[in-house]
């Protein structure tokens, strides 16, 4: 067991991408708690998917990633701003077309043969090939949440338990929602870089998920939320070298077991009769 | 219309007449286009419960909205000298919610420290004392969803004590509580009344609010302001809910809707479902 783990950790390319593992983990597992109280999970989809032509034109560029990323961020949200405002197309409808649009468009671009070879790594990430730069800036954004979501709490708080009587308490609904809102889009910018297109809402949302399964306090879900983003994934991560399989699927795949699990689990603890209260 | 907000009022020397939280004269206001509520004239003691009377659509929570200064007013003047604390209806709130009663308490904290502070010990306590203001020191720890829904009303009620509120704004405090939890809420508004703190409740038990200190019967427009004996005439009841009243068999009164399913809109949803008079 011990040189199951320890034999890939020996690879500095794989200690780097456990690192990169553990910041991504950090941040999606705290920010993931408030997009499941927020609804957020299909926009955080939506956007992973849309900034997509961003990457492949920054890639075809040469230009950096991010770039293209936060560019393809800013053209998305603008396209579903507008789709929405056409008579007699729900929001849901208009950012379900834009984002499959912007997705159709980028795999194009990116699966197309004149396109030099690499690109698909975009759709599916490649953790293993995370540079300095790329964990400067896991560093940077979980850093960024972490204080963000600390001075955030209260409000956070307030809003999504219930809107209409937040502002009374002095927590603008607006305010909580664009904060959230700005943490999503650059924690997808940074995440989707390591994870891929397809697969960086396995860590914003599957921890959290868990988490609201097991915990019945907001700290101890974000605790619980961090810990199931780091296990599964450094879990699969290690399972991906021993079975020669593809690192961020291999990690999406263990989030969703560890998510079956804590179900399983809560479903027996639910079925036995409930244990006396200490809290009285 | 202009609100004046006098947040810090001196308590007044005893033996004086109870100071006024809130004056409203000839306000009228709603979201652009046709007020939503007119002909606001009243003044809200400290000391008193208020019953608020009126159909869905009639402007309630409108004024509710006035009170906290969220509304953009066509005219008239509103002060409001206290601060003000919403008690919701707790169906409003996400039952699934992962936080306690002292969470929700805490919550309460929010306008009163600066934006960066977390809650601290001093705060805590007040929480801690505000549950067990309202009978909840126990239950402290307890998640909130999984209260009962009289105790989840005094849990919101305890908010808006930690909040030092003065003025509490009360939605409908008593929809679908069941008889013990009634009696303890309604011990619970007069003691807070005796405070020195006013109550505005919104409530559709008429003979309920007969039994409180001053009534606000609205329907769009202010139908009636004052004690409850001289204002709750079946004239006033009939032009506030724009229906008749009937007797029940038994004593009671029903007030039977005009209309349903009308085009009397606000934001904000109230409750739907016929309004009665229990014997």
């Amino acid at each position: 067991m011990i040189d199951w783990i320890a034999d890939p950790l020996s690879d500095p390319i794989l200690r780097r991408a456990a690192l990169e593992i553990v910041l991504l983990g950090v941040t999606g597992g705290l920010l993931g708690c408030w997009i499941v109280f927020y609804e957020l999970a299909y926009g955080a989809e939506s956007l992973a998917h849309a900034l997509f032509p961003g990457l492949v034109a920054a890639a075809l560029l040469g230009l950096p990633l991010l770039l293209g990323g936060a560019a393809g961020i800013l053209a998305a949200a603008l396209a579903v701003a507008i789709a929405g405002r056409v008579p007699g197309v729900g929001r849901d409808s208009a950012v379900a077309v834009v984002v499959t649009t912007l997705l159709g468009a980028g795999a194009l671009l990116a699966l197309s043969q004149s396109t030099p070879p690499g690109l698909g790594e975009l759709l599916f990430g490649d953790v293993l090939g995370v540079s300095d730069g790329d964990l400067a800036l896991a560093g940077g954004l979980a850093l960024a949440v972490v204080v963000a979501l600390r001075l955030l709490h209260g409000r956070l708080l307030a809003v999504g338990f219930d809107r209409s009587s937040a502002r009374a308490l002095g927590a603008s609904p607006a305010l909580a929602d664009a904060a959230l809102a700005i943490l999503l889009a650059a924690a997808i910018l940074v995440a989707v870089q390591g994870l891929g297109n397809l697969l960086v809402v396995s860590i914003l949302v599957g921890p959290a998920a868990t988490a609201r399964l097991l915990a019945d306090r907001m700290p101890a879900m974000m605790a619980v939320a961090v810990a199931v983003a780091v296990v599964a994934g450094l879990g699969g991560l290690l399972a991906s070298y021993h079975a020669d399989t593809a690192a961020g699927a291999s990690i999406a795949l263990a989030t969703v077991a560890l998510w079956a699990l804590a179900w399983l689990a809560r479903a027996l603890r639910v079925r036995r009769p409930a244990l006396p209260s200490s809290a009285t | 219309m202009s609100v004046v907000a006098i947040e810090a009022q001196a308590p007044p020397p005893a033996g004086q007449s109870a100071p006024t939280l809130a004056r409203a004269c000839g306000v009228s206001g709603g979201y652009g286009g046709e007020p939503a509520i007119e002909g606001l004239d009243f003044a809200l003691p400290a000391g008193a419960r208020v019953g608020l009377l009126g159909p869905n659509g009639g402007g309630k929570t409108t004024l509710f909205r006035a009170l906290l200064g969220e509304l953009p007013a066509l005219s008239g003047e509103l002060e409001v000298h206290a601060r003000c604390g919403v008690v919701p209806q707790t169906e409003r709130s996400r039952l699934d919610y992962p936080v306690s009663a002292l969470d929700v308490a805490l919550m309460g904290t929010l306008s009163v420290l600066p934006w960066w502070r977390r809650p601290g010990r001093a705060q805590r306590r007040a929480a801690h004392a505000a549950l067990e203001r309202v009978g909840l020191g126990p239950q402290a720890r307890r998640t909130f969803g999984e209260l009962s829904g009289g105790q989840r009303q005094r849990v919101l009620i305890a908010r808006a004590l930690v909040q030092d509120a003065r003025l509490l704004l009360l939605d409908e405090p008593f929809a679908g509580l069941d008889e013990p939890s009634s009696a303890l809420l309604e011990g619970l508004l007069a003691e807070l009344a005796a405070e020195g703190r006013g109550l505005l409740i919104s409530t559709h038990e008429v003979d309920q609010a007969r039994r409180w200190d001053l009534v606000l019967c609205l329907n769009r427009a202010q139908v009636a302001f004052g004690a409850p004996a001289d204002v709750l005439s079946r004239e006033v009841l009939e032009r506030t809910y724009g229906a008749h009243v009937v007797e029940l068999p038994g004593g009671g009164r029903g007030v039977m809707p005009a209309h349903h399913g009308c085009d009397e809109h606000e934001p904000g949803h109230e409750h739907a479902g016929p309004d009665h008079v229990h014997p």
